[in-house]
């Protein structure tokens, strides 16, 4: 009885703490992406300022809302601009971070190429 | 052909340090943008009844959203201008009472007076983050439920004489 008493226990615990597991996983994950705005280099996840103490809160309300992350970016986009986002989409602004990469990649592929490979 | 891709290559690299210097790194928020008004439910300072925002803001009416605390110096300073501004009766003045404790702000109130129309309470600070607000204090100018303009930090002189030349 008492081993049936147990194995009960965790079948209803197990669940619940995943659950739970879950939500503070996205919960961080979105906090840790946005910048806190009145700090310096902090994100809101690392900050404890009265800023990003309130915008934790808002965001686990909206997770209760039921939006999506990316509803919760849209939603911080619209009233802080982008600037609130670390992981800026590609725009006007932005296109250099985002074709750099690539242009490096295939220039420095180009060096090699010509350099050691027509070479021989 | 080595020198020529050199060449390249420290073109590139001068002109995304070029552009990088070139911009502002200093985070300048917009305060001229018009946005919509956030709908929110809070409580009435003084009685504690829930209320609505759309039953606060009504059309066709100017009303200025101040962000204050009895914990904030500058909102201290700024307060003579809010009392100021609100002799004109032409702005109606809605406070909004950020995460501060009951009966410091009516004593902060009874000291300094009190400019606002009616007072709202955002106890953990959500309700000043759906307006956009980075601390205090903060007035938002609300026309027609759009926010048409936003000003950060205490309210002093020149921009009082700026809200008045705005709403007339």
């Amino acid at each position: 009885m008492k081993f049936i008493k147990f194995i009960l226990f965790f079948i209803i615990l197990f669940p619940l703490s995943s659950v739970y597991a879950e939500d503070n996983d996205k919960r961080n994950k979105i906090t840790k992406n946005l910048r806190c705005l009145i700090c310096q280099g902090q994100s809101v996840y690392d900050s404890d300022s009265e800023f990003a103490n309130s915008l934790k809160i808002l965001v686990d309300k909206k997770l209760e809302e039921g939006l999506s992350e990316d509803q919760i970016y849209k939603y911080f986009k619209t009233k802080y601009g982008e600037w609130i986002l670390y992981d800026p989409g590609l725009n006007k602004n932005t296109y250099i971070l985002w074709l750099l990469p690539i242009l490096i990649f295939l220039i420095g592929g180009a060096i090699i190429y010509k350099n050691f490979i027509v070479k021989k | 052909m080595l020198p020529f891709s050199v060449f390249i290559i420290f073109v590139i690299i001068f002109f995304i340090f070029y552009k990088a210097l070139e911009d502002s790194k200093l985070y300048t928020p917009d305060v001229n943008i018009k946005k919509e008004m956030p709908v929110f439910n809070t409580k009435e300072f003084f009685s504690g009844e829930n209320v609505k925002s759309s039953n606060i803001f009504k059309l066709d009416k100017i009303y200025l959203l101040n962000i204050w605390s009895s914990w904030c110096v500058p909102c201290r300073q700024e307060h003579p201008f809010l009392m100021n501004l609100n002799l004109d009766n032409k702005v109606n003045i809605i406070g909004l009472n950020y995460k501060d404790n009951f009966k410091n702000a009516k004593n902060f109130l009874k000291e300094l007076g009190n400019p606002y129309k009616e007072i709202f309470i955002d106890l953990d600070g959500t309700i000043a983050i759906e307006w956009g607000a980075y601390g205090v204090p903060e007035s938002f100018l609300v026309y027609n439920n759009e926010i048409i303009k936003k000003y950060i930090g205490p309210l002093n002189q020149e921009l009082v004489d700026e809200i008045k030349l705005l709403i007339k």
